[in-house]
């Protein structure tokens, strides 16, 4: 436990320090929002009533950002060897530093949609439930992530390959995830049918994510 | 006292050292006036009523948001071209302040548009190239604290910030064409009308107020930013010493 601590709050302390990335998905992600209504009119009735799949698109692109660096950043300065050598079970150590990237990554994005909603003109319990949402599926990303992060360094320049590879495995959470929020601002869907299927999402890719990455690391670094 | 003669750090420090007083009891007085033109002086508007006082404190802050990457395009080319030894430190100094301007006018004029427009953010052409120039400034600070070592930093601040000063323009009236295109200036009800004298007076002397800010956070910026690399250099010769 505590070595997976340690990892938590390293992996933290650099994500908030110069050449971390914590802040800029978030940075990302206003930029993807301020684009979109360059690209189809400044129409707020439009921008309203297609606003949480704006949201869901861009935090989903946003979330994509840094996750190339999640474990080639460990590679280059060696300290992944010494995880791959270490004593904690590699899946847990994977996991620990999936939920760090989470916290530095996914969960700002959850705070900045009342901002982001204020621009497409949402109403606050609109942005709630879009908040909501993005709260339970953002770790679904993160974690379907590690497995594209993990191939990247076990490939080398996978940097490009990685968004190929993770964006169709998150086609689930992203359609949960937007009909959830539709179902809670227009209906007719009860909110909890969709809502309940993306907590699933998300625990199962908890569990499927770091098998697969610390899989995937280990066939792939020795 | 040219400009070049501050390239001393440690002159600009004394100078830093010796204006302090002086910007902050303007800024203060200044503020003042200004305020109190603002808040007594001014009358209400016959339309917006109270809420027209908003506008003291959101065009000097829309005004200065631009300054700040006039300053910093200026700072760009000491940078570039003249290697001035502090004009990254200038940039480096405006950009927060610039962005934290920018960041008060989008505030205050969503604040105003609640009550007035009824909703607190429309796709404008000047709110959203003001929004443009707010994601710029991000982008700057987020340059400046992505690279480890400040010169090399600051040579690729520079010339962002000196394709986005020949760029803004371009955006600005792209923007413009962009937002008349589909939708009638019907929403920016501002534009247009002339302002009254009794309006004016105030406005500027809260332009003056906030210019002397600026100056004040720029200057106490600066003065922070060459101690910190101080610092750095200070600690980087003691690891070496410890090494070797």
């Amino acid at each position: 436990m505590m070595a997976l601590r340690a990892i938590l709050l390293r992996d933290m302390r650099i994500a908030v320090r110069i050449g971390g990335g914590a802040l800029m998905g978030v940075l990302f992600f206003l930029v993807v929002v301020t684009l979109i209504p360059f690209a189809i009119g400044p129409d707020l009735a439009l921008l309203k009533r297609i606003g949480p799949a704006i949201l869901w698109l861009g935090a989903l692109l946003a979330s994509l950002l840094a996750l190339d660096r999640l474990f080639a950043a460990d590679h280059e300065d060696g300290s992944l060897d010494l995880i791959l050598m270490g004593a904690a079970p590699l899946e847990l150590t994977v996991a620990a530093k999936g939920f760090a990237h989470w916290i530095t990554t996914g969960l700002p994005l959850v705070v900045a949609v009342p901002v982001l909603g204020l621009l497409l003109d949402l109403d606050p319990a609109a942005m709630g439930v879009v908040a909501l949402t993005l709260l339970v599926g953002t770790p679904a990303l993160t974690f379907i992530g590690l497995i594209g992060a993990a191939l990247a360094v076990a490939l080398r320049r996978g940097g490009l390959l990685l968004p190929v590879l993770v964006l169709p495995l998150t086609v689930p959470v992203l359609i949960f995830g937007v009909s959830a929020a539709e179902a809670a601002i227009v209906g007719p869907v009860p909110f909890g049918t969709p809502f309940t299927i993306l907590c699933a999402l998300t625990l199962a890719s908890l569990v499927i994510g770091p098998f697969a990455a610390a899989a995937t690391l280990r066939h792939g670094l020795d | 006292m040219a400009l070049i003669d501050l390239a001393n750090p440690t002159r600009f420090l004394g100078f830093a050292e010796r204006a302090m007083p002086w910007l902050v009891a303007a800024t203060v007085f200044a503020f003042a006036i200004g305020l109190e033109q603002a808040l007594f002086v001014a009358p209400d508007d016959y339309q917006q009523g109270a809420t027209v006082k908003i506008m003291f404190l959101h065009v000097p802050s829309a005004w200065l948001g631009m300054f700040g990457w006039g300053l910093m395009s200026i700072a760009a080319l000491g940078t570039l071209v003249w290697r001035h030894p502090l004009a990254d430190v200038a940039a480096k100094a405006a950009a927060p302040i610039g962005a934290a301007f920018t960041f008060l006018c989008l505030f205050t004029g969503s604040m105003w548009g609640r009550p007035m427009w009824g909703t607190y953010w429309v796709w404008d052409a000047r709110l959203t190239s003001e929004l443009v120039l707010l994601i710029m400034y991000l982008g700057v600070i987020a340059l400046w604290r992505s690279v480890e070592d400040p010169g090399r930093a600051g040579r690729a601040a520079a010339v962002l910030t000196l394709v986005g000063a020949v760029d803004l323009p371009i955006i600005k009236f792209s923007v413009d064409w962009w937002n008349t295109l589909h939708q009638p200036a019907s929403v920016f009800r501002l534009g247009g009308s002339t302002i009254d004298k009794s309006i004016l007076v105030p406005l500027f002397a809260m332009a003056i107020a906030f210019t002397l800010l600026f100056v004040t956070l720029h200057v106490a910026a600066m003065r922070n930013e060459i101690l910190r690399r101080r610092v750095r250099g200070m600690r980087m010769l003691q690891a070496r010493a410890q090494e070797g």
